[in-house]
């Protein structure tokens, strides 16, 4: 029986960067870039979860491209197999079964979840490594493994619970879907993308998919679908993953995709004024020490004191 | 004779000039495991604080292994920091003349000692920090667990972790502080750190900054003779 991984070459993905640059970059983790240089066209990927037939041929085609291995788990008896994100699913099919209340029929709602590719990241605002999470012109954020340090912030910064920390790895990082940034830079489509047999998820500039969307909702809207809307959400500056969904209007029925995400007051609070206060307050404390000292000069022991401890000690009378 | 702040180890040498032993080899060497590590903590913590402070992960080499070792170092701490409380926390309870001492506190930066109450082994200010340190190294071990995501992350929910993680970089600026002001008391206040190092301070020092500790020196010394 041949083994396979030394039958088939190594994945083209191995060792391979992305093929962007610095002039690329609008945001960078923990410091400060200079505006791009050239400004990529936006691109998006749109997913029509009314035209999704839950195959997972996208699921297959991430690990497949991504080079992925995850261990094998447990059916629990249910389609959403694997259970959730990994370090090493960078996209699952999230199902639910849903009784329309108008209708009362059953609708099976069926979501690709996965990174949503946030114009506004949070993720890259809670990221402390200068670096290790990158926005390209083009919309993708994308993390960079050499740079990660592993510490779970991103996590923390995310509205839409996507990073995962490969915490059994002897040098753990976090991992999320990358847009297939290696595959876009060379001009062609995400491979989950690729690979939908009813084209419900396509690729291309953000204003074609806008579009395309249209269509898809008018369509929606005539065979009854009076709330089939497109998800691009505001509150995160739009994404560069959206969503043609039938009932726009509640987005949480389809797993929990949150109404109106946006980046937690609890991370701005502490990646903004907590780290200014922070930084002054300490330096308030330290210069205050300095002036007190400079005008007050120490705190000396005068001979009379060590006199006193004497005189009270018994020391003198000997 | 049971004075109620001379700890044990205190002791009077009369001589000239006189000598108080103030710090046993016991409390001296944990308070400095734990003053290292606090100090490790802060560089370590700030790196991952700021991004303008995130080139001090460079001292304990490179970003990941900063991530790694802050939170062991924590745990360190936690325990040194747990002796030292049970050293000092009798001494350091609440009385009276604290209140009035604090109420002067611009007598006291402005060193006139001779409007001050006479406090015993702990002024006012030391027992706030005490007290802090003891009340901001729970919160910090606490919060820090909920961040500790290499071994406990199944453990919160993300909600958790964001709170916990702005409460741990507050309660980290206010232990910093904190230190800030111990650390210059301890500088200003000149014969203070050998204390800490020889284990033992001036009569002269005892009977300006601490007079009520010294006399209940003196007279457990004279009762016990």
């Amino acid at each position: 029986m041949a083994n396979f991984e030394f039958v088939l070459p190594p994945a083209p993905t191995k060792d391979v960067k992305p093929a962007y640059g610095q002039e690329d970059l609008v945001r960078r983790s923990a410091s400060t870039v200079s505006p791009p240089a050239r400004q990529l066209t936006p691109v998006a990927k749109l997913i029509d979860v009314s035209k999704c037939i839950g195959c997972k041929a996208c699921e297959v085609a991430c690990l497949e491209w991504n080079d992925l291995h995850q261990e094998i788990g447990i059916n629990r008896g249910v389609y959403d197999n694997p259970p959730d994100m990994t370090p090493n699913i960078f996209t699952v099919m999230r199902f639910t079964e849903w009784v329309n209340p108008e209708t009362k029929n059953l609708e099976w709602l069926i979501r690709k979840d996965g990174c949503m590719h946030c114009e506004d990241p949070g993720c890259l605002k809670a990221c402390p490594a200068p670096g290790a999470i990158v926005q390209y012109s083009n919309g993708i954020v994308d993390f960079d493994h050499d740079k990660c340090i592993g510490c779970g912030y991103c996590v923390k910064g995310c509205p839409f619970n996507i990073p995962r920390i490969s915490v059994n790895d002897a040098s753990p990082k976090a991992y999320k879907c990358t847009l297939c940034s290696d595959r876009v830079a060379v001009g062609q489509g995400p491979a989950c993308a690729k690979a939908c047999p009813t084209h419900a998820i396509v690729f291309g500039t953000k204003e074609e998919m806008k579009q395309h969307a249209e269509g898809r909702i008018k369509d929606l809207k005539s065979r009854g679908f009076a709330n089939a809307g497109l998800y691009d959400p505001p509150g995160v500056g739009g994404t560069h993953v959206m969503y043609v969904l039938h009932h726009a209007d509640q987005p949480e029925i389809y797993a929990n995709l949150p109404k109106d995400p946006q980046i937690s007051p609890i991370v701005s609070l502490w990646k903004g004024a907590t780290k200014y206060v922070g930084l002054a307050a300490m330096g308030l404390f330290a210069a205050i020490g300095v002036v007190h000292h400079l005008v007050e000069g120490p705190n000396r022991v005068s001979s009379e004191d060590e006199e006193n401890a004497k005189r009270l000690t018994g020391s003198t009378r000997t | 004779m049971t004075a109620y702040d001379v700890e044990p180890g205190d002791s009077v040498h009369p001589g000239d000039p006189v000598e108080v032993d103030r710090y046993t080899g016991g409390a001296r060497i944990n308070h400095w495991i734990t003053a290292i590590s606090l100090v490790l903590l802060a560089l370590s913590g700030l790196a991952l604080f700021h991004p303008d402070l995130f080139f001090l992960t460079a001292l304990f080499g490179g970003g990941e292994n900063t991530r790694m070792i802050h939170p062991w170092i924590g745990v360190v701490l936690f325990f040194s920091f747990f002796g030292l409380f049970f050293r000092f926390w009798r001494a350091n309870l609440w009385v009276s003349e604290d209140g009035t001492w604090l109420a002067r506190l611009s007598d006291v930066l402005g060193k006139r000692e001779d409007r001050l109450p006479e406090v015993g082994k702990y002024n006012a200010g030391q027992k706030a920090v005490f007290w802090l340190m003891t009340i901001l190294i729970l919160v910090l071990i606490v919060t820090g667990f909920g961040i500790w995501d290499q071994y406990f992350s199944a453990y919160t929910g993300i909600d958790t972790k964001r709170i916990a993680v702005l409460i741990h970089s507050m309660a980290a600026v206010t232990i910093i502080c904190v230190w800030i002001v111990h650390v210059y008391a301890a500088i200003w206040v000149r014969g203070t750190i050998g204390a800490m190092t020889k284990g033992r301070v001036t009569g002269g020092w005892a009977w300006r900054h601490h007079r009520k500790w010294l006399r209940e020196l003196v007279t457990g010394r004279r009762a016990d003779a």
